[in-house]
């Protein structure tokens, strides 16, 4: 598994949260596509399947993050999900949106919270990518 | 239908299946209530028994005599207001003595009926404290729901303060550990960019304020006669040099005189932030149209424009606090969100009204509607 042969989807309609983002996954040496929100990135997981995928939660709808991680797992069940949250503030509301019983559906691997360190990120990618390159 | 639960707690049976017969039927109906309130009528001979069910199966209402066999009622209200426990008590005793009545009352006790009573009378004071926890239990509802709205909002809040101040921070540490290389010339993208996030981060605190001051209350308003199309010219001449960059035409339409009573900082603020709009939702070359007039009683403010509109399903949503549309045309319009939800409340504060009309497109109009003679407030 080359860091290089790996291609990590990022999405966030934040421009420059999107753009440090990116530099920072290829600085751990992964290819990188980025998507500015929900509808971009459904385009794109049509033409392409990324080997990872790190989506913000919050964008055109509060619950975006999660429609798409439904709809990214049910046309690539294997490919891991990871969802940045801004904790308190998307947590508090999004969470109070859904019903626990609807949360069954909520695919994602891991929910991750924006601004961790490089390190942790880079660890858990690692971890979700080992995984599933069985 | 609801249903409230009595406990009596009485050593005389008769008292106990008398208050049962007469409760049993009892309706209590008004017209503010959605619903007739019925009753349950729970019975205990002594004060002992009466706790238990009090632990066990908490009523709404405690018919309490005073003279039991075990404790007095006196030490079973004792033991209500010691544990905190919601419950509205009335007396019925025979030995009403003035000394009894005011410990009660310094305990929590709510209303007397003296023994013996007729049903009507005890009709009558249930039916009282009916209302009065039906009241409660409404205001707890109210005071919920404005919790959590605030909640919300302030969860939303800090989300968009945070979502900034990230973003500058990431920058900086860019810069920081020179990822973009020596030369100072290729960091000027993202020194642009922070001052962009800086500038959201102003005009987000701006209209907190705008916000504040009209949530604040109706305190220090400065009632005028305030010429409408002199407060339109000052916030299109405000907004002239974002106009021209974005090769808007504004045209202001209007007759002298146009004056409402009003706190011209408010009118200030609805015509800002109407304009704005109207600038920032348009196309290159396009063009803005605000219109005053006066109409059967009614001071009328129209902004229309020639921009991208929205659909039925945004109208609903751009009044909600920092609701701003986000799709393809608006991604790089920048706003807090928070400028028709104060628009609106200035307005509904003189009880006005907004109308939106718009399509995906072709522009939008947005009218506000103020009656002129304003009834005392």
């Amino acid at each position: 598994m080359k860091p290089e042969n790996i291609t990590i989807l990022i999405v966030d309609d934040d421009q420059d949260y999107l753009f440090q983002l990116q530099a920072k996954v290829r600085q751990f040496g992964f290819k990188t596509i980025t998507a500015d929100g929900q509808r971009e990135a459904e385009h794109l997981i049509e033409k392409m399947k990324p080997d990872l995928a790190i989506v913000d939660l919050m964008m055109e709808k509060e619950d975006s993050g999660f429609i798409l991680c439904y709809k990214i797992k049910k046309k690539y069940p294997d490919v891991p999900i990871i969802i940045a949250t801004g904790v308190a503030a998307e947590t508090g509301i999004a969470f109070d949106i859904h019903d626990e019983s609807n949360r069954q559906w909520i695919k994602a691997d891991r929910f991750l919270e924006k601004g961790i360190r490089s390190e942790l990120l880079k660890e858990e990618i690692y971890k979700l990518l080992s995984i599933t390159t069985k | 239908m609801s249903i409230l639960k009595i406990l009596v707690v009485d050593d005389e049976p008769g008292i106990r299946s008398g208050v049962t017969r007469i409760l049993r039927n009892f309706r209590v109906d008004y017209p503010f209530m959605e619903e007739p309130i019925e009753f349950e009528v729970m019975e205990a001979p002594t004060g002992e028994a009466g706790i238990t069910i009090i632990e066990t199966n908490i009523p709404d209402i405690l018919l309490l005599d005073n003279k039991l066999p075990g404790i007095q009622g006196i030490e079973v209200l004792e033991y209500i207001k010691k544990k905190k426990k919601d419950i509205i008590v009335v007396m019925i005793t025979s030995y009403a003595s003035l000394e009894l009545a005011v410990k009660a009352t310094s305990d929590g006790a709510y209303d007397f009926i003296p023994k013996p009573f007729t049903p009507q009378e005890l009709k009558s004071s249930i039916e009282n404290i009916t209302k009065r926890v039906f009241l409660k239990k409404m205001t707890n509802k109210l005071q919920d729901a404005g919790k959590k709205i605030r909640f919300t909002f302030l969860s939303i809040l800090s989300h968009e303060l945070k979502a900034p101040l990230n973003a500058i921070e990431g920058y900086l540490k860019m810069t920081k550990e020179r990822q973009l290389g020596p030369n100072l010339e290729d960091y000027d993208g993202i020194i642009d960019r922070s001052l962009d996030r800086i500038r959201g981060m102003r005009n987000l605190i701006l209209d907190l304020l705008d916000l504040t001051r009209v949530e604040s209350g109706k305190a220090k308003r400065n009632m005028a006669d305030v010429d409408l199309l002199k407060v339109a010219r000052t916030a299109i001449d405000t907004m002239r040099p974002y106009a021209i960059q974005r090769e808007v035409d504004i045209e202001l339409q209007g007759v002298s005189p146009l004056i409402l009573p009003a706190d011209e900082e408010e009118i200030e603020i609805i015509f800002n932030n109407l304009i704005s709009n109207a600038i920032k939702y348009n196309k290159e070359g396009g063009t803005v149209a605000c219109n005053i007039h006066k109409m059967e009683g009614c001071m009328i403010i129209q902004v229309e424009d020639s921009g991208i509109g929205m659909s039925q399903n945004d109208i609903e949503k751009i009044f909600d606090d920092f609701v701003r549309i986000k799709n393809e045309d608006t991604k790089n319009i920048s706003g807090s969100g928070l400028g028709l939800s104060i628009v609106k409340k200035l307005v509904d504060n003189y009880s006005g009204k907004i109308e939106v009309t718009s399509a995906p497109g072709q522009g939008s109009t947005f009218k506000v509607i103020i009656p002129i003679n304003q009834p005392c407030l």
